[in-house]
């Protein structure tokens, strides 16, 4: 048994702040899931980025005054995807130009939300924690209130599911069909911040583009439906979570100082391993002989995940 | 505010801003601000990897904003570019992650490379930064056709060169090289804000490019000195005041742009108004 207690060390399962990582691994990788797909089949990955950073602001907002943190994250969340839909980010010319002026004004806020913070409070490991966040750290009440805004957001992309799927992959036939394009779009940015808010909140503002992001793109890049793309985004998401989640309980034992590697090292290490091996088995599959490939592939009309 | 170490401050940042502006103006171009945004972050984990081993930051900077660039370049050939680059970013950013998790007493210094210090230029950073900008600039000025064409029209430069991708290598080390740069100065996280704002403004006030390139530099020059001079005043971070006024630039291009166009509204179809962007 001494390899499994190599693998999960002992007093892991009983260790009440894993159990709640584990948690809160589930309720994030089930909302990143489909917003994620969503987002890369969008190509909105830069806003999806983005609205993690901006948030990230929010959070450094209650800081300082002492809000809860919930309500900065959804709160400049929300204020920052309409600012962007402001902005042109419907439209795709221009769309990266408004995502970053955003980014950028929101960040420089944030500079100063973090300096006033440090000043007044002499708190200076705030910054590290608001941007790299811990898994570790999520508190109870954070935990269900985090479940509700994670609710939220995917009753969003439930209710609009044909028109934003419609839209998403053809925005042209959408709006020939009378599909309210500008609408479902909103809606679907106001899914991406409420899931970005949660996710960033509970695991820091990388991690969330991590899962928003890899998972979503590693699943398209094997499955060309888009329901099982957004499971099989969630199941990767779900498990690279609580591998990075066991392996930096162990790392508490490694080198160099033993306090513990940074779980988002090992989430972000994992989701790129499943992104390259999704894109190794794609081209393997491309450079199959055409029969087996219209076995593999040839059902309906895609989405096309490269 | 112009005697002893502020010197420094002043040269740092104004060469620093006009390489910004420069380069930025074909960040515009491209529509590669998710890029833009992205290398810099890299450059944050080489520096923040530097000060956990004890070489220079600048060498860790430019170590891992090259890493960033060759990951970029070869990934986005197949797949989609924001896809990768997101990838690509977060990659950069665990690894940074697990570096100043590892280092004690890490705080402080995180923040001064994310969010910029101007005020501790030290005359000897003063050497390399002009070396990176002269290359940075030969860069452009070596590449401005074959940049120019395949940001305006990239069909038609891939169909007329042997090396299409040759160009979009040597712009993404521009800017890697420009951000490596501008990092001890604006900070990680707000490097990209300098070289967007400004272009997003400049191109809408010039019709040429030529003339729009260089009233992008001067632009970058004038926002980067009133954010320097706004700092030392109020002592906050200079990385507010730069976000800032690159909101502002791109405000006001944007209104430039639209009042423009309801003045020529009646005999738009006379003359080429502008680039075809």
């Amino acid at each position: 048994m001494s390899w499994y207690h190599a693998v999960f060390a002992p007093g892991l399962f009983a260790n009440p702040a894993v159990q709640q990582a584990a948690l809160v691994a589930v309720v994030v990788a089930a909302v990143c899931g489909p917003v994620g797909t969503f987002t890369v089949v969008r190509s909105q990955s830069f806003a999806g980025h983005a609205l993690a950073d901006v948030t990230s602001t929010g959070g450094s907002a209650a800081l300082l005054l002492g809000l809860s943190p919930l309500l900065g994250f959804v709160a400049f969340g929300l204020g920052a995807a309409g600012a962007m839909e402001v902005a042109g980010t419907h439209r795709r010319q221009g769309r990266d130009l408004a995502t970053g002026i955003v980014l950028g004004a929101a960040l420089g806020l944030s500079a100063l939300l973090l300096y006033l913070t440090t000043t007044s409070q002499s708190s200076s490991g705030a910054v590290v924690s608001v941007l790299f966040g811990s898994i570790f750290a999520v508190s109870r009440p954070t935990v269900e209130l985090a479940a509700g805004v994670g609710a939220a957001a995917l009753a969003l992309v439930g209710l609009s599911y044909r028109p934003l799927l419609l839209s998403s992959v053809n925005p042209d036939l959408a709006a020939a069909q009378g599909t309210p394009v500008r609408w479902v779009g909103a809606a679907y940015m106001a899914a991406l911040a409420l899931a970005v808010a949660l996710s960033a909140l509970t695991i820091g503002a990388i991690l969330s583009t991590a899962l928003l992001i890899g998972p979503a793109a590693a699943a398209l890049q094997v499955t060309r439906s888009p329901g099982r793309a957004m499971v099989a985004a969630s199941a990767t998401a779900l498990t690279s979570s609580w591998v990075a989640i066991v392996l930096a309980y162990d790392s508490y034992d490694w080198p160099p100082s033993h306090q513990g590697w940074p779980v988002s090292f090992f989430v972000v290490g994992l989701v790129l391993a499943a992104y390259l091996l999704a894109r190794w088995l794609a081209g393997r599959r491309l450079r199959a002989p055409r029969a087996a490939r219209a076995l593999a592939g040839g059902r309906g009309a895609g989405l096309g995940g490269r | 505010m112009f005697s002893g170490f502020m010197v420094n401050t002043w040269a740092e940042a104004s060469v620093m801003a006009l390489v910004a502006g420069v380069v930025g103006f074909f960040v515009v171009l491209r529509g590669a601000a998710f890029a833009a945004h992205a290398i810099p972050q890299g450059a944050f984990t080489g520096a923040a990897g530097a000060a956990l081993v004890g070489v220079n930051p600048l060498v860790g900077a430019g170590v891992f904003a090259f890493l960033g660039v060759g990951a970029l370049a070869r990934w986005s050939r197949h797949g989609r570019r924001d896809v990768v680059t997101a990838l690509v970013l977060v990659s950069l950013l665990g690894v940074g992650a697990l570096f100043l998790g590892l280092s004690t007493n890490y705080s402080q210094q995180a923040f001064s490379l994310l969010f910029g210090s101007p005020l501790a230029v030290s005359s000897s950073e003063l050497v390399p930064t002009a070396a990176l900008a002269a290359f940075c600039l030969a860069l452009v000025v070596v590449l401005y056709r074959p940049l120019l064409l395949s940001s305006l029209a990239p069909e038609l430069a891939a169909a007329a060169s042997r090396h299409p991708g040759r160009a979009e290598l040597g712009f993404l080390v521009a800017v890697g090289a420009s951000t490596t740069m501008a990092l001890p100065v604006v900070g990680a996280l707000l490097v990209f804000s300098l070289m967007i704002g400004p272009p997003a403004a400049a191109r809408h006030f010039a019709d040429r490019p030529l003339v729009a390139l260089g009233l992008s530099g001067g632009l970058a020059l004038v926002t980067v000195w009133v954010a320097v001079w706004a700092a030392f005043e109020s002592n906050w971070p200079v990385g507010f005041f730069v976000g800032s006024f690159a909101a502002c630039w791109y405000i006001a291009g944007r209104a430039w742009a639209s009042l423009r166009r309801a003045q020529l509204g009646g005999h738009r179809r006379q003359g080429r108004v502008g680039l075809p962007w």
